[in-house]
């Protein structure tokens, strides 16, 4: 530490950041696909909370597999259909990169019927009790009893909640609830004035960490910037 | 003594326990009324007694009834059960009347109350007739394997299904296309009861020298019952397949079942084909031997669960927990446990088996990392405290609308 106040130089919110926790349930369709051509219709009708639950459920329940493909359509169609070539392309679709699960949809859609335009890949079937089964995601959120008014308050409650919590306002509030950004940087920009660390924050890939992982490097990036707070 | 909550948490961590009550509070003061076949033995009843206390810690007035039926009734429930997992059985007219008296009997003997009534498995599904007369939402949760079931006795018991609010079902494959919203709960293991306990190496060696098992050598081992669908004599062929290359010895361990004429068939039958290898040990164990199956379990180099169909099996859940790399098929709810390469290997042959078991035996660092992996998998998602979860948010959902619901 140096000086008698070091963090002084960091601002501290009006509107502290209220931490909210989240978990799923699964609701089960009834509708499953046994070749790539099923896959494909039922993808472009089902409910997006469908998309939703296929693209991310990994990420909460897998933790440990990352960065191994993080959908479900590149997992099944790999294994089951042992179509590896369209599962790479699935499981290299930039999720982080699309803003809403309808855009996500369009485009699991479009890979999809290219490999499908040549007629030849259809010929593939899932063995039996290897069918894909489509389920959806129910959410529920609930407010978890943490607030943080700057960051080194921020980094302590970043400790200590669940991955879920870390879940939902990274994934969750961005292309569920389609906001701009992750809730930790629309925070840090709006309330603490911090549009560098929001931005660094933004522009992690959040699908190419494990949920620890993603913890450790976003209190890292707090970390290094109250230790710059420090050294002003 | 009966465990508390409290006791979960040196397993899954503070966080998880606390989210947990936050969540119950949402529920807090509900009636929860449960009603399966039985209170003693069997899955559901297993269950029952871990989940009611736990419900009922967490604010939730949980009950528990059982319905009464006679032996007649149970031999026509058990051939339902049967069928429902895709057997032949011969199923006459008069056992679906028998099934409808003994419903009505308790329909008219048992006045349901609570906000919701949680009807467990086919038995008691007719208590369903109650619902006009009563302002609750009703679930049936279906324990069974009902992918392939008998079209008979499905088609008789769907206008009772579609009677309910809600149906819950084990694993995505036993889902059926049905008017009303269904839910994906698996089951879970208890980190803390004896089958799963952590056991000192000096119980375990104890144990295992009860049973003659040689300590130096690698063990592949299944436990299940003596059962076609578990393919015991699968097993040993596959063991054999292995024991080519590799040193190693075979535990096939599980309850004995003298009631049932099949198990006593396959086990002979198991018996007959071990005895020309002495690396094989067949150990009918009576159901119960909680300490000693756990024992096998951890004493284990390789577990394997070649079943030819599972209701969920959690035999793998409980050898993934404990940290052993597994070979199981690629069936019911098994391929919710283990991701291929991941956490385990998923097998679909006897010879597929065969290959994996020898790539975890002469390789255990990469056997290490599965095992390590299933472990954690087991506790993300197969321990009570997941399926407590899962129970609440489905009698929170009842009272909700919406994919993404605030509480």
């Amino acid at each position: 530490m140096r000086g008698g106040s070091p963090l002084a130089n960091l601002s501290r919110a009006k509107e502290p950041f209220r931490f909210v926790s989240q978990v799923h349930l699964k609701e089960l369709t009834g509708l499953k696909a046994r070749k790539l051509s099923e896959l494909a219709y039922h993808l472009k009708t089902v409910n997006g909370s469908v998309i939703y639950y296929h693209t991310h459920h990994f990420l909460q329940q897998h933790q440990f597999l990352s960065p191994e493909p993080p959908n479900d359509f590149a997992y099944w169609v790999t294994e089951a259909l042992q179509n590896k070539k369209l599962g790479e392309k699935l499981s290299s679709i930039n999720i982080c990169q699309f803003t809403s699960i309808r855009a996500l949809r369009e485009k699991l859609v479009a890979v999809i019927e290219n490999d499908l335009a040549g007629g030849k890949q259809d010929r593939a079937f899932a063995g039996e009790g290897e069918e894909f089964h489509f389920i959806k995601a129910v959410s529920f959120a609930f407010p978890v009893p943490y607030a943080a008014f700057d960051l080194k308050e921020f980094s302590d409650v970043l400790r200590k909640i669940t991955i879920h919590s870390i879940y939902y306002h990274v994934f969750e509030a961005r292309i569920r609830l389609e906001k701009p950004s992750n809730d930790f940087s629309l925070w840090m920009e709006k309330e603490l004035g911090e549009a560098e660390l929001a931005q660094k924050i933004s522009r992690l890939d959040p699908y190419t960490y494990t949920m620890e992982g993603l913890r450790a490097k976003i209190i890292r990036l707090i970390e290094t910037r109250l230790s710059e707070g420090e050294a002003l | 003594m009966p465990y508390r909550l409290d006791d979960y948490v040196s397993i899954v961590g503070a966080q998880v326990i606390d989210e947990l009550r936050l969540i119950a509070e949402k529920a807090k003061g509900l009636t929860v009324q449960n009603v399966n076949s039985t209170a003693v033995g069997g899955g559901v009843a297993e269950i029952l007694n871990r989940m009611v206390p736990f419900l009922q810690e967490l604010g939730i007035n949980a009950k528990w009834d059982v319905i009464k039926g006679g032996e007649k009734f149970y031999k026509v429930t058990k051939k339902f059960h049967n069928a429902l997992h895709g057997s032949r059985e011969e199923i006459t007219p008069e056992d679906f009347t028998v099934f409808l008296e003994t419903g009505e009997m308790n329909c008219k003997a048992m006045e349901l109350e609570g906000d919701i009534l949680f009807i467990h498995d086919p038995q008691p599904i007719t208590l369903i007739n109650q619902k006009d007369r009563k302002n609750a939402k009703w679930i049936w949760r279906c324990h069974i394997d009902v992918s392939n079931p008998d079209q008979r006795v499905w088609s008789f018991l769907r206008p009772f299904i579609d009677r309910y609010d809600t149906a819950v079902f084990s694993a995505p494959s036993f889902s059926q296309e049905l008017p009303i919203r269904q839910f994906l709960i698996s089951p879970s293991i208890d980190p803390l009861s004896d089958k799963n306990k952590e056991l000192s190496d000096d119980t375990i060696e104890k144990v295992l020298e009860r049973f003659k098992i040689d300590l130096e050598k690698p063990i592949v081992t299944q436990i299940s019952r003596f059962d076609y669908l578990k393919d015991p004599l699968g097993v040993i062929e596959a063991f054999e397949l292995v024991e080519r290359n590799i040193d190693c010895q075979l535990i096939l361990a599980g309850g004995e079942a003298t009631d049932d004429p099949e198990s006593v068939e396959v086990l002979a039958k198991v018996r007959e084909r071990a005895a020309r290898n002495p690396n094989i040990h067949v150990l009918a164990i009576p159901s119960g031997s909680d300490i000693e199956i756990n024992a096998i379990q951890r004493a284990s180099t390789v577990i394997i669960q070649k079943s030819v169909k599972e209701g969920f099996g959690l035999t793998v859940s409980e050898a993934l927990w404990k940290g052993k790399p597994t070979v199981a098929s690629a069936v019911g709810g098994i391929t919710l446990q283990v991701s291929h390469k991941y956490s385990g290997l998923l097998c679909h042959s006897i010879e597929g088996a065969a290959h994996a078991v020898k790539q975890l035996l002469q390789n255990p660092e990469y056997a290490r990392k599965l095992g390590e992996n299933g472990r954690e998998h087991i506790r993300q998602n197969f321990l009570l405290t997941r399926h407590l979860r899962d129970y609440i948010l489905l009698f929170l959902s009842l009272q909700r609308s919406g994919d993404v619901i605030q509480l």
